[in-house]
């Protein structure tokens, strides 16, 4: 079917392709022209973009899907074609069975595109290589221990061998387990006068600095994900520009919230990694703007009940895939990043990560696009999200940047 | 960022915590303590202040003398005293700690009083009140975590000024365990409110918060030269499960080195006074010579902790 969409200003991060008053053509769920009809193009199908910016689909390097239909309904209000889904479900994703299935569902519900990482080992225990290969033939993208760390070094080795055996990639959250096991927010200013035991930046230093030298080792190909403070940045863009392959992303709360944030102690600011010192937001924040790292939702949507407790036993973590967007463009306009740069950190950034073709408006490539008016505000309350998950720290606040129409596949899938 | 503990009329309505609240409140305080220390020494030891008003005493951490105290000054109030050990009820049958203060709710408490394992549950309390429109019941933190203790703070700077009178030219050294201590953060806010100008923490590294110069305190790791000339010395409990392992190496290693010995008094002032917020481990922080010496005001710091929490009480309740 073909669908033209009309009117728009349509932005390509990866190509640099930005134009005003154009129409976007697609055909067989595939992008066929931009400005220009491809001869004999008939429209099947319009979608009127005035005023609108017309991009890629968002791609997202994590969220948690706990009630899936919700979850990937609130991806395509929130422009995400494609979620990269941690394997720390219940139960982990550790068996190609469970990968298939959640493949399977995804499709049937026909929203989102669902990227599973798979469990690099059994139960996410730590000790015990899951079928790494039958995992990737259910349709697992790579390799994740998601929170959990792999606490025996050894095994994180013989993982990170036998995955780059297969040319699979390995993601990993860094923390040092025993560093972080007691902490609930950043060993700083606020958890020294609120009383909160501290996570160290040490934490996530040690836990690099060992991901690091494996891969060395290795050779295997490591994404770390949601880097939380400045000495992190700095030792992954050392390896980085020692041509190790190694990539990053970082949470979209972290670039605008700080352990100040947690005030008295609202649970909602809660993370993991947990919210860090103005300095850390800063040189994550320029790794953002240098084009280093991508940026994702870490999309957890966590039960009222779960949040209503005080702040350390409280579940971290925020709904994420409604507010990619706004919170996105908000940090581009804080750090005077321009749109289409702001746009490639959830688009082309997160595609190269993957290599996934898609993150593109390039002809041939899937037409898993969003339509989003870049100056319609909203408020953020319960009953705007479509997501189970109404936890935010921005409950209450106005959120610029509204996603009109979502198309995965060249099929509309959202309409505002 | 609105501050939970006082009403639209900048008045206490909960006591949570030292920090954010204004000298004068902490003064006020003070005052109504002095006023009430008289009605202790009465034959008849109440004042009918809160008569028809129900305390409940939530302890969801156990703690006998703090529990009696407030229920002493609550009773001195003549209000009645419901003592709720949540450990071995609620709690054990997975009802949520805001299920709990519902019920209580409908029980017509007045005030609340909670001592709590974890940092910042009061004010996870005062703020469900709020939101279901509950004004009128208030909430006085009894020890949340390592996070506060107001009415020890209060009361450790009744201690002072009674024999001190004046904050503006001390020096005060805090010993010990401040990590884990929310006397010591409690002691830090009243101590820099109330005009203190050197406030010192003594300790090992493993034992000090990171950053705590950052609420106004000299850190010294060396307790010879942090004892030197100071007023008051607020020595900390180091809980048993301290004292080995990976913060310290033992009792006996920590007594040589922080432990307060009658010739390590010797280099604060010679009219220095010596505080404990109890109970003491004898040996560990403090030597006995030093705990029933002329110098410790330890004992008269519990007398004051009644007339302090009687104060607060009344304050809050009066609001």
């Amino acid at each position: 079917m073909n669908l033209e969409i009309t009117n728009g200003r349509v932005i390509c991060p990866q190509t640099g392709v930005d134009r005003n008053n154009a129409s976007l053509y697609v055909a067989d769920g595939r992008i066929a022209g931009i400005g220009e009809a491809p001869p004999g193009f008939v429209a099947a199908q319009t979608v009127d973009a005035t005023g609108c910016i017309v991009c890629p689909g968002f791609i997202d390097l994590g969220a948690r899907l706990n009630s899936i239909e919700a979850e990937l309904a609130a991806a395509v209000a929130g422009g995400v074609t494609s979620v990269v889904v941690p394997p720390d479900a219940d139960p982990p994703l550790d068996e190609p069975e469970l990968a298939d299935r959640l493949v399977h569902r995804a499709r049937e519900i026909g929203k989102a595109r669902v990227l599973p990482l798979g469990a690099l080992t059994l139960g996410l225990g730590g000790e015990r290589l899951a079928e790494l290969a039958g995992l990737k033939k259910a349709g697992c993208v790579a390799f994740s221990q998601a929170q959990r760390t792999v606490v025996d070094t050894e095994a994180l080795w013989r993982a990170m061998e036998y995955a780059a055996t297969f040319g699979f990639a390995v993601w990993l959250q860094p923390q040092d387990h025993w560093l972080a096991r007691n902490g609930i927010a950043h060993d700083g200013e606020v958890a020294a006068r609120l009383g909160l035991a501290g996570i160290p930046v040490a934490a996530e230093t040690v836990a690099i600095a060992t991901i690091l030298q494996l891969a060395r080792e290795t050779g295997c190909r490591v994404h770390l994900t949601r880097l939380s403070s400045a000495a992190g940045v700095t030792l992954v863009k050392r390896a980085i520009h020692d041509g190790l392959p190694v990539s990053f992303d970082i949470g979209i709360h972290h670039l605008l919230l700080t352990e100040n944030d947690i005030g008295y102690f609202n649970p909602h600011a809660r993370f993991a990694p947990p919210l860090r010192a103005q300095g850390d937001r800063e040189a994550l924040s320029a790794a953002a703007v240098a084009g280093l790292a991508a940026i994702c939702s870490d999309h957890t949507p966590v039960a009222a009940d779960d949040k209503l407790l005080p702040f350390g036993e409280a579940k971290p973590g925020a709904t994420g895939l409604e507010v990619l967007l706004p919170l996105t463009l908000k940090w581009a306009a804080a750090a005077g990043v321009g749109l289409p740069d702001a746009l490639a950190r959830i688009t082309s950034a997160p595609a190269a990560v993957l290599g996934l073709e898609a993150g593109r408006l390039t002809p041939g490539a899937p037409a898993d696009l969003c339509i989003f008016d870049p100056a319609a505000t909203w408020v953020l309350t319960p009953e705007a999200l479509a997501s189970r998950g109404k936890n935010s720290p921005w409950l209450g606040y106005p959120m610029t940047g509204q996603v009109r129409a979502t198309v995965v596949g060249g099929q509309v899938v959202y309409r505002a | 960022m609105h501050n939970p503990q006082l009403n639209a009329n900048g008045e206490l309505t909960h006591l949570l915590s030292i920090e954010g609240l204004p000298p004068a409140i902490l003064t006020q305080i003070l005052d109504t303590a002095a006023s009430f220390m008289e009605v202790s020494a009465r034959e008849v030891k109440k004042v009918p202040l809160l008569r028809g008003k129900s305390v409940f005493n939530l302890f969801f951490e156990n703690s006998t003398r703090t529990r009696t105290t407030f229920e002493i000054a609550a009773k001195r109030l003549s209000a009645d005293v419901i003592n709720l050990d949540i450990n071995k009820s609620s709690a054990s049958k997975g009802e949520t700690l805001l299920d709990t203060i519902d019920n209580l709710c409908a029980m017509h408490a007045n005030l609340f009083v909670v001592r709590h394992a974890s940092s910042g549950a009061p004010y996870l309390i005062a703020d469900h009140l709020r939101r279901v429109g509950r004004d009128d019941i208030h909430v006085v933190n009894a020890g949340d975590g390592r996070h506060a203790h107001p009415t020890q703070g209060l009361l450790d700077m009744y201690t002072i000024r009674h024999y001190k009178k004046d904050f503006t030219q001390l020096r005060v050294a805090i010993v010990g365990d401040i990590l884990h201590s929310r006397v010591a953060r409690s002691d830090i806010h009243a101590l820099t409110s109330l005009g203190v100008p050197e406030v010192r923490a003594i300790g090992p590294e493993t034992l000090l918060p990171k950053h705590l110069d950052r609420l106004g305190v000299h850190v010294f790791h060396d307790m010879a030269a942090g004892l030197r000339d100071v007023d008051v010395i607020i020595m900390l409990r180091l809980q048993n499960e301290r004292m080995t392992g990976a913060l310290l190496p033992s009792a006996s290693e920590y007594f040589r080195h922080y432990g307060l010995t009658p010739q390590k008094l010797a280099l604060a002032s010679p009219d220095a006074i010596v505080m404990h917020p109890g109970p003491m481990n004898r040996g560990v922080e403090i030597h006995s010579a030093v705990a029933d010496g002329p110098q410790a005001v330890i004992l008269p710091q519990v007398t004051f902790g009644i007339a302090v929490r009687m104060a607060v009480m009344s304050i809050v309740a009066g609001n």
